[in-house]
């Protein structure tokens, strides 16, 4: 039997989110058109819009619909950030950093991963008003920024702050204080194929992508409506948030000297554990612990499915460890006995490997 | 048994974990990603993976096995990549599949095959890997046209004894195809790998003197008499038995002139008539020996480059200076870089690779 620890790359589809889509997929529509067909479909859209606004506290017409967390972080950065100077955390997602491009300045993080305040606010104050990008939970570590503290500074020097909810949103409240979050379908159990940002009062962007005027005009193309019904489904379900946090732990606790976990001094997401194995490349723990049948991953996934070394275990200053680091990412169905079960598949690879190593 | 597979996304390493699963083997598929395509091939856009990679994760797909694609650019480059550099800039052939071989392909994979628990390696190599009362040896293949074992003589004897080539046995590359067809494989009709992977466009000089400028510098075509007869663009671009690309100084009147020596201090491409090339005697060095290092003189047969049937000779292993003498029947050409392989028949017994005599 498999254990699925991946929930940071996918979470699995909730049944509320799987019953929507499919009721948006017969119902068919365009939430565009003029007639009945279409009527029906755009009330569909905009329940799901008030919906996630509810969620969130934002209001309804400040909730944009997009393709998903990459263009949700896309639009906030190329539409924010014109005319100011951008500045983005050293651990944020790819996504995040090929949007603020080549050159972004990045803010260090400290040992735990949080984001070092004191250099924060100097790189503030030196300059014109900035874009500060920076992710609420991060993919790997499950570390969470001081945000109240990033908002208090962005506030006093001008600033506009961008945060990359992808990986709280559905998990932990989502920080407030900000002025754009962005969130992903299938990373709180939608399908993939919709995100959305979600835009501070008052505040307006200019499409990245141009078309029908859809999303006021903020972005074209027709709404993937089943996508956006499964994700607001997904997001009215209980956030485990607890029950995770006790099987993480459970798990943390059963490891043994050994390991060490990345962020672990810092406030992180119930859900996730970046567990560092000395000496043992990440790729091997991957590949050794799915052949038992409990799926983790590590380092940035490329297209490809190679590993690498993880950037953002090197940005906590954790050197040659940054490449023997396994993210375990609970899902929100993981099964009681999810600690037991991984503990042994992990144990199991750590008594082969010091065998092998001898 | 459970068993790492190396695939290539070539049709040789993809039937060889389909006959492999065929037998009901728990087969792991791991294919190595060595640098980076797009770079390599200067394709704006390409995908990092490349088509190779590609392929070896749909015959896996096919095959239902899993796979993995291991990230081994910097390990490749430092190994390999430079190496082939270093090689060339110290005035040698270099033959980089077999560093390839002895560094990311054997020993990286066997330890991560024995890390996860796998019992055996097996690759697409043609050679053959016979059960004997020492340990595993290594035999040619048995198609004479396809034989790799040239290329394998530096694996040590453990890397061997956990290794498999279950295309050895294959008596032509057509069986490998029907092989593939046969199984289903998409890649059954894939053309065959050419030269040297990581130049897979344009001149394997321009990577040579991107990691060692020296190695492009211009310098003299002398005669072996002492005659300056032209200038070179670079010691990389000559190798001993060359009669190409020596310009003007590739005649001396009537006579054809060829790749004598290369000088790396003084940048010097020395050039002499066919029959001044030969060498009565040849020292290798990095000897690896997959047999009992002979003592004593031992008639054997010598292959001095990938392109040759072994050749009689005698060799002696001189331990005291790491160094495997070979004396040819008859005298031969020999580039220092490329590997001395040692054959009893059908066996290999050791090799190293060629070094130039002092003079």
């Amino acid at each position: 039997m498999t254990l699925y620890c991946d929930a940071n790359a996918t979470e699995p589809l909730r049944p509320a989110a799987r019953a929507a889509v499919i009721a948006a997929l017969d119902m068919g529509g365009n939430p565009s058109a003029v007639h009945g067909a279409g009527r029906a479909a755009r009330r569909r859209l905009e329940e799901a819009r008030e919906a996630l606004a509810r969620r969130f506290g934002a209001r309804p017409g400040d909730v944009v619909f997009t393709g998903g967390g990459t263009e949700a972080n896309a639009l906030a950065i190329h539409g924010l950030g014109r005319g100011r100077r951008v500045l983005v955390g050293a651990t944020e997602h790819p996504a995040v950093l090929a949007a603020a491009g080549p050159g972004a300045t990045s803010i260090p993080v400290l040992e735990d991963g949080q984001v070092d305040l004191e250099v924060l606010k100097g790189l503030l104050a030196e300059g014109p008003p900035a874009l500060v990008c920076l992710m609420a939970a991060n993919n790997e570590t499950g570390v969470l920024h001081p945000v109240a503290a990033v908002a208090a500074l962005c506030q006093a020097h001008g600033a506009l702050l961008h945060m990359d909810a992808v990986q709280a949103a559905g998990r932990i409240p989502l920080p407030q204080g900000a002025d754009s979050w962005a969130i992903s379908g299938h990373k709180l159990g939608g399908p993939p194929g919709a995100g959305a940002l979600l835009l501070r009062p008052g505040l307006d962007l200019p499409a990245l992508i141009a078309g029908g005027g859809q999303e006021r005009g903020r972005r074209g193309g027709t709404e993937p409506l089943p996508a956006i019904a499964g994700l607001a489904a997904a997001l009215a379900e209980p956030d485990e948030a607890g029950r995770l946090a006790a099987l993480r732990d459970r798990i943390e606790a059963g490891l043994g000297g050994e390991a060490i976990i990345a962020g672990a001094g810092a406030p992180r997401l119930p859900n996730t554990s970046c567990i560092i194995l000395p000496g043992v490349p990440a790729e091997t723990q991957v590949i050794a612990l799915d052949l038992a049948g409990v799926r983790v991953s590590a380092g940035a996934a490329c297209s490809s499915g190679k590993v690498a070394r993880s950037p953002v275990l090197a940005a906590m200053g954790l050197g040659p460890l940054a490449g023997c680091g396994i993210r375990v990412s609970l899902p929100w169905n993981a099964p009681e006995d999810a600690a037991e079960r991984f503990l042994e598949a992990w144990s199991a690879m750590r008594r082969r490997l010091s065998k092998s190593a001898a | 048994m459970r068993i790492l597979v190396a695939m290539s996304g070539g049709v040789d390493s993809s039937v060889v974990a389909g006959l492999l699963k065929a037998e009901g083997h728990e087969v792991i598929g791991a294919t190595l990603q060595l640098y980076d395509h797009g770079a390599a091939t200067s394709r704006k856009g390409a995908c990092c993976a490349g088509q190779d990679i590609h392929d070896a994760r749909r015959v896996a797909d096919a095959l239902d096995i899993p796979h993995y694609v291991l990230d081994r650019e910097s390990r490749f480059r430092d190994a390999v990549v430079q190496d082939f550099a270093d090689s060339y800039a110290r005035g040698e052939t270099p033959i980089p599949c077999v560093r390839c071989n002895q560094t990311v392909k054997f020993e990286d994979l066997v330890g991560l095959a024995r890390d996860l628990g796998a019992e055996a390696l097996a690759t697409g190599h043609y050679a053959q890997r016979v059960d004997g009362p020492g340990g595993a040896e290594l035999h040619r293949a048995a198609d004479p046209a396809r034989d790799q074992s040239y290329f394998l003589f530096a694996t040590t004897q453990a890397q061997l004894d956990f290794c498999r080539f279950p295309l050895g046995a294959m008596p032509d590359k057509a069986a490998v195809r029907a092989e593939a067809a046969r199984l289903g494989l998409a890649v059954a009709e894939k053309p065959d790998s050419q030269d040297i992977c990581f130049v897979p466009e344009g001149r394997y000089s321009d990577v040579v003197a991107k990691f060692r400028p020296d190695a492009a510098e211009p310098g003299e075509i002398v005669h072996l008499d002492g005659r300056v007869l032209g200038r070179h663009a670079g010691i990389a671009r000559y190798t001993v038995g060359q009669g190409r690309g020596l310009g003007q100084a590739s005649r001396d009147g009537d006579q054809p002139l060829y790749v004598a020596a290369v000088e790396p201090g003084r940048r010097r491409v020395v050039v002499g008539p066919r029959a001044a090339l030969p060498q009565p005697e040849i020292a290798a060095a990095e000897v690896n020996w997959l047999a009992e290092p002979p003592n004593l003189p031992l008639s054997c047969q010598v292959k001095l480059r990938a392109r040759e049937v072994p050749q009689p000779a005698t060799v002696r292993w001189d331990a005291a200076a790491g160094l495997l003498r070979v004396t040819p029947d008859s005298p031969a050409i020999a580039a220092p870089g490329q590997a001395c392989v040692v054959y009893d028949g059908e066996r290999v017994l050791g090799g190293g690779f060629i070094r130039r005599e002092a003079a």
